[in-house]
């Protein structure tokens, strides 16, 4: 671990203020700590945001504002999460460990890096780390790798169960920073790799995160998170699946998916959305979306494997959605 | 032999007040509470820091080490590489500790060349740890990298017989009958290939030295070992130092596995530095470099089985390839298990290692055990399916009385019978349809499978000290270490008992080279032969307080002779005459003595083994639930039923076979280091990403311990280290046939092989 300035900042715009090359915000630090002791993040100044005013969980607009300093535990035992979107409860609850979620920030689950085991090995080539420098990942090592919106330059995931089903819920990212503030649609907040890998998300320099919004509740009752794991707790997913529904008797009126483990960002497929819309809520119309979604995955050379998993995955969790049934958190069978 | 022994004690009383209880481990609220120090926990007043910086090539040198901008860090007072380095000794017998395989041992900062990736390739010390690790990132080390060859696919071609064999490691039996032959024309025939990935041990506790300098100049040193015996000699023949010179201790073992038999290179840095800079020196190694020394290497496997229609296994052949490094010969023992289980005319059994560009492999719980048992109790389970017959049947069938590889000695004990019958009842096994897919509960499938469990049960030489007192304490000890098994707890049960006196008035000591000289911890060995030092050195102080006590005015125990003596409550009496006693505190008050105090030695039965070979047994019964569409599997049932001999403390018994089904558990279905033969690296050296069994994937283990009466030796114990842990994966492989009909030999069955 580098040597480093620590600031703490008192106020949003202190912070903003506060950042420059080589700096890097820190609330949690379960992830950025970890980095740091690997090399992988050698921040010249750590600007801790700990002290700001942002942890706070409040209605807002018909949905609910829940700060970024809200701690993952905070989120998930809201009462107002639980009855509201159990699908981000459940989500959150899957990833991670008690103590983790504990410290680990809403706007720190965000930004969290990928665990591509050569991003977090400095020996060897990464782009995302040392742009230029290649790609191990590609022809190596890729079991968990991505299998949607890759790039030559960079095959990896996003390691986040929260955002997947924030991804689902069609949140919005509340963003401080130089040039003032702005929201983010959820769908464009985290990006592929395609030729800077080393950028996961369209956060400006400088800009922080305040608030993620939630949209007036749609699925209290017809959703799931379902994740799938080389164990059966505290492992990164190898798939998950987001799923909300609103369904009319027994067609869909809405449906919104979105996959874990297998992309750069939550990777959404508006076309299988649409196509569900309208369609009787039957293992037949989910197994389509699902063809559909995984028509465009591609492959590397050990995970082929997630292809056929996503699919299978998309159409359980969307019938564990339709069926009112999502997936425990506490008995590991799959329902 | 089992139906004639009488029932084993070893106390004066002829019965045991303290052995063969629950109790629970002493060193617990230690433990728990945080006193329990470790390696890298002890301090010094000019306690320094060093941190290890490893290489990232695999194969290779050295071309040129910039450490100018690390040595530039405030704090830091050296940078220690191959150019630098301090001088020691250098023939490979210095080197070599006393569980080396044959070879040419590792040896830090020797030189330019690398021969596995993480090797360490300099030491930053510093007066602190932040600075020591911040320098270490800063050497600049450039390196002419050649191919490195990690696959064992691709070596098995160049396996070689291991010409000179590893000692204690007994190689294949030669072959009897002509197995291909038979093989050939056996009307029933099963074949297969079986691998077990690479495993790393990775205990909690990552391996540590402390090298504290005394004042006198000798050195106190606290390292992370299954033994401090070893480290002693080890640091005494690499450093030149006269014995006295260094102290070694260990007290706690925050988990070993097997990974702390060897010192490693942590130890010989931390060495080196305070030896150069005269100060103390910890060196701690971070959890990725935990990747870069032993491991569990796979091995490829293959099995012929031929029978005859009634399950009569008419051949058997068992070949393994394994890797080693380039240095050494690493061997275990991965293939005998198979003759050793099964009677069977015609038997060929082979084992060959190939040089890989890895670190030295080492043994890890149950070594080969694992590895091989898994095969043979995979294609075992093969072969019932082939002969219509239930897998117990099939092994009933095929049992075998006496040790075929051994020349056809009989057992010293065999209770594996009972293991079948008493495991089978508690696991409802009668229940099962035979019939794969036959069993769901909604969208999963349900399996139930088993197989068999077999380990050595050894002892070796080993001493012990017992020191009575006139406060009516016992301290009891030697240098082993207690590796989290309850060695500390045993010894003081059998220390309490063979003296008569409560558990509380005793003191073990354990992990100290100025105790008595014991083995490391390893091989299930600990109990018996640990065990029975102490509870000799127990006997000699016994003897003498007798001696003293005869001897006092108006003596109690006049005239009485020796094998009358009791000795019970804090007393020793006459036996048939308890009102004629004294206590053991009024004998040494009395004599005016400060101390009795005997150091006994305890080893092998050299009649018994001659006669017997002695072998732990188990039967392993898995219940596992598969999701059928997604290929979740869940152990959700285990009875492990053991025959291991006396159980000196069914609490601690049972932890160990618990925590070794949660290892099997963990071999079958999620652990496993991932080798990229690009670069000879593993990949995934983090606890993240390296899958070891979480709350959540353990579900009921039951375990029973059947009765065996076993005479190897006094105490009548057999050892439980590695028995939980060995056949557990087989028995998992198996219920995920009976689950799901697909047979899985490559382990770890993860998701991806079913769907």
């Amino acid at each position: 671990m580098n040597r480093f300035d620590y600031v703490r900042a008192g106020t949003v715009a202190e912070a903003v203020q506060a950042f420059g090359v080589g700096a890097r915000f820190i609330a949690g630090g379960t992830n950025l700590i970890d980095l740091m002791k690997y090399e992988v993040e050698k921040p010249g100044r750590l600007i801790d945001i700990t002290r700001l005013p942002l942890d706070r969980i409040e209605d807002h607009a018909g949905g609910l504002r829940i700060g970024a300093l809200a701690t993952n535990a905070k989120v998930a035992y809201d009462d107002r999460v639980a009855e509201r979107y159990p699908l981000l409860r459940n989500a959150i609850l899957a990833g991670a460990s008690a103590q983790l979620r504990n410290a680990a920030s809403t706007g720190g689950n965000l930004l969290q890096r990928t665990r591509c085991y050569y991003f977090y090995d400095v020996a060897t080539p990464c782009n995302k780390r040392e742009p230029g420098s290649g790609c191990t990942a590609i022809g190596g090592m890729n079991r968990i790798h991505a299998i949607f919106g890759t790039s030559d330059k960079c095959i990896a995931t996003h390691p986040s169960d929260m955002c997947i089903a924030l991804a689902a819920l069609e949140a919005t990212v509340q963003v401080s920073g130089p040039q003032g503030e702005r929201s983010i649609p959820f769908a464009e907040f985290h990006r592929l790799p395609g030729d800077t890998p080393e950028t996961d998300t369209n956060l400006a320099p400088g800009e922080i995160i305040v608030a993620v919004d939630l949209p007036e509740s749609r699925f209290p009752q017809h959703f799931t998170y379902l994740k799938l794991r080389d164990r059966l707790s505290y492992a990164f997913a190898l798939v998950s699946v987001a799923a909300g529904l609103e369904l009319d008797g027994d067609t869909v009126k809405t449906a919104r998916l979105a996959l874990g483990g297998v992309a750069h960002k939550p990777w959404r497929n508006r076309e299988a959305e649409a196509m569900l819309e309208g369609k009787p809520a039957t293992r037949e119309s989910f197994q389509a979306a699902a063809d559909l979604i995984v028509a465009e995955a591609k492959p590397q050379s050990e995970n082929g494997f997630k292809i056929d998993l996503a699919r299978r995955a998309i159409v359980r969790g969307l019938e564990q959605a339709a069926a009112g049934t999502p997936q425990s958190l506490s008995d590991k069978r799959i329902q | 032999m089992t139906d004639t022994a009488s029932p084993q004690t070893f106390s004066s009383t002829g019965r045991d007040t303290f052995v063969g209880t629950p109790r629970s481990r002493i060193d617990g609220p230690a433990k728990v509470t945080g006193l329990a120090k470790y390696a890298g926990e002890f301090a010094a007043p000019d306690l320094t820091y060093g941190a290890v910086v490893s290489s990232s090539i695999a194969k290779g040198r050295i071309a040129a080490i910039d450490s100018a901008a690390a040595e530039a860090v405030p704090g830091v007072l050296k940078v220690i590489t191959h150019e630098n380095r301090p001088r020691t000794a250098w023939r490979d017998k210095n080197f070599q500790d006393a569980v080396a395989p044959p070879g040419s041992p590792f040896r830090a900062l020797y030189d330019d060349l690398i021969v596995f990736s993480g090797q360490p390739v300099a030491l930053v010390v510093a007066e602190d740890f932040e600075a020591a690790r911040y320098a270490a990132s800063l050497v600049q080390v450039r390196y002419e990298a050649q191919e490195p060859v990690t696959d064992l696919k691709a070596a098995r071609g160049d396996a070689y017989d291991p010409p000179t064999k590893r000692e204690g490691i007994k190689p294949p039996p030669a072959p009897w009958g002509d197995a291909d032959q038979a093989f050939g024309t056996a009307p029933i025939r099963v074949q297969g290939g079986y691998t077990l990935a690479n495993e790393h041990h990775n205990p909690m506790e990552p391996h540590a030295t402390t090298v504290v300098v005394e004042e006198d100049g000798t050195y106190t040193v606290y390292d992370k070992i299954q033994g401090v015996s070893n480290s002693h000699q080890y640091l005494v023949n690499v450093f030149g130092l006269k014995p006295d010179q260094v102290r070694v201790l260990n007290p706690y073992l925050g988990g070993g596995f097997g990974s702390g038999l060897r010192p490693q290179y942590q130890a010989f840095l931390a060495m080196l530095a305070a030896q150069e800079l005269k100060r103390s020196v910890r060196v701690t190694l971070t959890r990725d470099q935990m990747w870069s020394f032993t491991y569990r290497g796979e091995a490829l496997q293959t099995i012929a089985l031929g029978a005859e229609p009634d399950g009569t296994l008419t051949a058997l052949r068992h070949d393994a390839v394994q890797g080693t490094s380039t240095f050494e010969d690493y061997q275990e023992v991965i293939v005998n298990w198979s003759g050793v289980l099964y009677r069977c005319d015609n038997v060929a059994l082979t084992y060959r290692i190939a040089k890989l560009d890895t670190a030295t492999p080492g043994d890890m719980r149950a070594p080969g055990a694992v590895t091989g048992v898994f095969a043979i109790e995979t294609a075992m389970d093969e072969l019932a399916y082939a002969t219509g017959m239930d897998p117990i049947a099939l092994r009933l069938k095929n049992y075998a009385e006496s040790d075929a590889t051994a020349k056809g000695k009989p057992f010293g004990s065999k209770a594996l019978k009972s293991c079948f019958t008493q495991g089978a009842e508690r696991f409802g096994w009668a229940k099962r349809n035979p019939e794969p897919r036959s069993m769901r509960e909604g969208r999963e499938l349900v399996g139930w499978g088993m197989a068999t469990g077999i380990w050595e049960a050894m002892m070796m030489p080993s001493s012990a000290i017992a020191t009575l007192t006139p406060d009516g304490r016992l301290t009891v000890g030697n240098s082993t270490g207690d590796i989290g098994t309850g060695t500390y707890t045993i010894l003081t049960q059998i220390a309490a008992d063979t003296l008569g006196l409560p558990m509380e008035s005793v003191t073990t000591k354990l992990g100290d080279t100025r105790l008595p000289e014991a083995p490391v911890a390893g091989g299930s060995w600990t109990a018996a032969s640990s065990g029975t030092a102490v509870m000799k050195a127990c006997r000699n102080v016994g003897a003498q307080v007798f001696k003293l006590a005869r001897a006092m005015e108006n003596s109690p125990l006049a005239n009485v002779d020796f094998d009358r003596a009791v000795f019970a409550d804090g007393r020793i009496s006459v036996a048939g005459d308890p009102s004629r006693s004294v206590s053991l505190v009024e004998v040494l008050q009395a004599a005016g003595v400060d101390k009795v105090e005997a150091v006994e030695q305890a080893g092998p039965d050299k009649d018994f083994n001659q006669k017997y070979e002695a072998y732990t047994h188990s039967a392993i019964f898995v219940e596992v639930k598969v999701d059928e569409e997604l290929g979740q599997v869940r152990v959700t049932r285990v009875v492990s039923a053991i025959a291991a001999g006396k159980v000196l403390n069914p609490k601690t018994a049972r932890s160990q076979i618990l925590g070794g089904v949660v290892m099997g558990i963990g071999s079958a279905l999620e652990e496993e280091s991932m080798l990229d033969h690009r670069i000879g690296r593993f990949m995934n050296h983090n606890l993240g990403e390296y899958h070891v069994p979480v709350n959540a994937d353990i579900y009921d283990i039951d375990v029973i311990f059947v009765d065996e009466e076993d005479k190897a030796n006094p105490l009548g114990v057999k050892g439980l280290g590695e028995i939980g842990i060995v056949g557990t994966a087989a028995a998992i492989t198996n219920a995920v046939f009976h689950a799901t009909g697909r047979r899985v030999r490559d382990l770890p069955i993860t998701i991806d092989k079913l769907l």
